[in-house]
């Protein structure tokens, strides 16, 4: 029973619009819409909405690859935050050395940070090929020692961050030309929340496309519903986890760029701490849902905004009491994935 | 007699019990032996450690949960002896209410936990835990009123407690007698009383029914036991155990602050003792962690020499430096968890079936 609707599903352009769930992108739309009377003033609605998408799509960036690694494998990466200190870092040595060059112009501000960014993807992808072989692949299918296994990793990691870059908080100043904000009318809307805004909408666009219309995306996606049919079928699902492992770590390696230079700091730490609010969108998200993930990633970074606005005290939990809130409505998450 | 206060779970190992006959006695004499503030702060983080471990042992190698959520349930028996000293005033009275009121604290706290989200995988416990646990050390360091926020509480101990009460004029045994060594002996008494009770509990007709569901919990369960319960008691035990462990802490420092119970490098280092240690048993908390205070303390003296040795190799001095004690520490944590899975007691085990 459960073969013939995988087979159907081989079928294309028949599954994915048929039973699309609108409600959590209508919950999405209705916190915007709720924080509006509570807010008052239109400009700083805006403002805050910006800067929540802004930082909804920071984190999304991070926390795609780590739920579709679990999604795809069943392996949950504790040491995912290595990747994006490793990332964040990476782009203040590129940064330091191109910042007159950065200081010069919008576009060659641009350039730098573009250039900051292949290079921490490219080191975060390495890293990450290098931390499946050594780290992972021992451990297929056994959870508990994935969980501690991968947290030895992140201890590792993270001492061997401090020992190339020194164990103290290093500053990530944005290049001249990035600083400040474009005036709206009476909304403030900072020029690196627009950028990073785009970039992470352009990372969206770019994994949708090829999760759902590539053949690569469509074997991912059989892969998170039923990985030993599309074995069975012949293909290789180590080599695609493989892949999107390395995907997944660069992904991470990019967002620590976009959140150390967010925070306009880094430290060693900081995979640490980023740790606790990616589970907690993946989880918000249901595990392995990439649309979950992305709605969860939105929803966090908007709640974060408005409660630090609206109770600054409360900010500091509102990602615990949003997820208490989500699992109370949905058990598995916003998208539950089928099978687990 | 012996074999029933060790609960019939012997060493079956030469080597572990002369290793752990030597941390005991260490211990037992520490204040008289080896003189000096530092050494006696190591010796008594030593005994918190152990009962630490050993609490989070019984979760992690007997049940095979995996909780992030451990350090706070320490940090809660820690909070609540200060948060009562400094409201009721030092005395035992405060003390005692404050454990008390801790152990509800953690009780409720666990159960709450256990009962939300043990019903699901290990990954999404160990996910939740680690959630709840960051905003409890944001809440802590938040209420400043009641916790003192980052800055922490100090606090007085009762009186018999307290360094200034000196209770004999002359040395004893060439120590100079004071409250501090009270404590001290307070903790050893105590971390003994409560593992060998951790011990009891491991193995008793429950201690078996964890073990089985660590093993195949879908099995536990078509046997007929209700892997729910007792995974949640499992959780709540441990609790209990890690919130004493914090009250004894706090005794010792006088002091508590999120840094010193509630932060997320002291989660990292009870999973580091637990895994080297050796998981699913008991007398791997007591070498783990006596092994591991060892290092936090000395190893950085020793890695001090090395680096003094490779002064100018520029990547090795890196290596060796005294602040990267934590990755040897790592590695071995790596290595451990693939090669010797059962930790040094596991391995001293199979070391000493071999050559019978």
């Amino acid at each position: 029973m459960n073969t013939t609707t995988t087979v159907t599903a081989a079928v294309p352009a028949v599954i994915p619009k048929a039973s699309f769930d609108r409600k959590p992108v209508w919950l999405l739309l209705a916190v915007m819409a709720l924080a509006f009377p509570a807010i008052g003033s239109a400009s700083s609605w805006i403002t805050l909405t910006v800067a929540g998408l802004a930082m909804g799509f920071i984190v999304f960036i991070i926390a795609s690859g780590l739920t579709l690694v679990f999604g795809l494998m069943d392996v949950l990466n504790f040491g995912h935050g290595v990747f994006i200190a490793l990332g964040a870092f990476m782009a203040t040595t590129v940064m330091g050395g191109m910042a007159a060059f950065a200081d010069q112009g919008g576009w060659q501000a641009l350039l730098a940070i573009f250039c900051a960014m292949l290079a921490a993807m490219a080191v975060a992808g390495t890293l990450g090929l290098a931390f499946e072989r050594v780290i992972v692949r021992p451990v297929y299918g056994l959870h508990l020692k994935q969980i501690l296994i991968t947290m030895g990793g992140m201890i590792v990691g993270e001492e061997i961050i401090k020992i190339i870059w020194g164990p103290l908080q290093i500053a990530m100043p944005l290049p001249e030309p990035l600083r400040g904000a474009y005036l709206i009318g009476d909304a403030a809307i900072e020029k690196y929340r627009l950028l990073a805004s785009f970039i992470g909408a352009c990372v969206f666009a770019l994994l949708v496309w090829t999760l759902s219309r590539t053949k690569v995306g469509l074997l991912i996606r059989a892969g998170v519903q039923d990985r030993e049919m599309v074995e069975s079928l012949g293909y290789r699902i180590r080599r695609l986890f493989v892949g999107v492992f390395v995907a997944g770590s660069a992904l991470a390696g990019l967002g620590g760029v976009m959140w150390g230079l967010y925070q306009q700091s880094v430290s060693p730490q900081i995979g640490a701490q980023v740790n606790v609010l990616i589970f907690i969108v993946i989880i918000i998200g249901g595990l392995g849902s990439t649309l979950g993930c992305f709605i969860g990633a939105l929803l966090v970074g908007l709640m974060a905004n408005y409660t630090g606005f609206l109770a600054p005290k409360v900010a500091l939990f509102s990602n615990i009491a949003l997820m208490v809130a989500i699992l109370l409505w949905r058990p598995q998450g916003l998208y539950p994935v089928t099978n687990r | 007699m012996l074999d029933r206060i060790l609960s019939h779970d012997r060493p079956r190992s030469r080597w572990l019990a002369l290793a752990l006959v030597v941390v005991f006695v260490a211990l037992a004499v520490a204040p008289f032996v080896f003189p000096g503030v530092k050494a006696l702060s190591v010796a008594a983080k030593a005994l918190v450690f152990i009962l630490l471990v050993a609490s989070f042992d019984l979760l992690l190698g007997y049940t095979g949960i995996v909780s992030f959520a451990h350090t706070m349930f320490f940090g809660i028996g820690a909070y609540g002896v200060a948060i009562a000293s400094t409201r009721m005033g030092p005395g035992f009275g405060a003390v005692i209410t404050g454990t008390l009121l801790a152990l509800a604290v953690s009780l409720v706290l666990s159960l709450v936990i256990g009962l939300f989200s043990l019903r699901v995988k290990a990954i999404f416990y160990a996910m939740i835990t680690l959630a709840v646990a960051s905003a409890f050390q944001t809440l802590a360091s938040q209420l400043s009123d009641f916790t003192g926020g980052e800055d922490g509480l100090t606090f007085k101990n009762p009186e018999l407690f307290s360094p200034s009460f000196e209770p004999f004029e002359n040395p004893v045994l060439g120590l100079a007698v004071d409250g501090k060594v009270f404590t001290y002996y307070l903790l050893f008494a105590a971390v003994l009383l409560l593992f060998l009770a951790l011990l009891r509990i491991v193995n008793s007709p429950f201690g078996r029914v964890l073990q089985a569901i660590r093993e195949n919990d879908f099995r536990a369960e078509a046997i007929g036991f209700r892997t729910v319960v007792y995974r949640t008691w499992s959780n709540v035990l441990s609790a209990m155990f890690a919130t004493l462990a914090g009250a004894l802490l706090a005794l010792w420092l006088r002091y508590v602050g999120p840094d010193t119970t509630l932060s997320f490098e002291i989660m990292l280092d009870i999973l580091l003792i637990v895994v080297i240690g050796g998981m699913g048993t008991m007398y791997g908390a007591v070498i783990g962690a006596a092994l591991f205070v060892l290092a936090q303390n000395y190893l950085q003296d020793l890695l001090r020499l090395g680096a003094g040795a490779l002064e100018g190799v520029p990547v090795l001095s890196q290596l060796v430096s005294p602040d990267r004690w934590l990755l040897w520490l790592g590695v071995l944590f790596v290595l451990s968890v693939y090669h010797f899975p059962t930790g040094i007691v596991g391995r001293l085990r199979a070391l000493a079936l071999r050559h019978r």
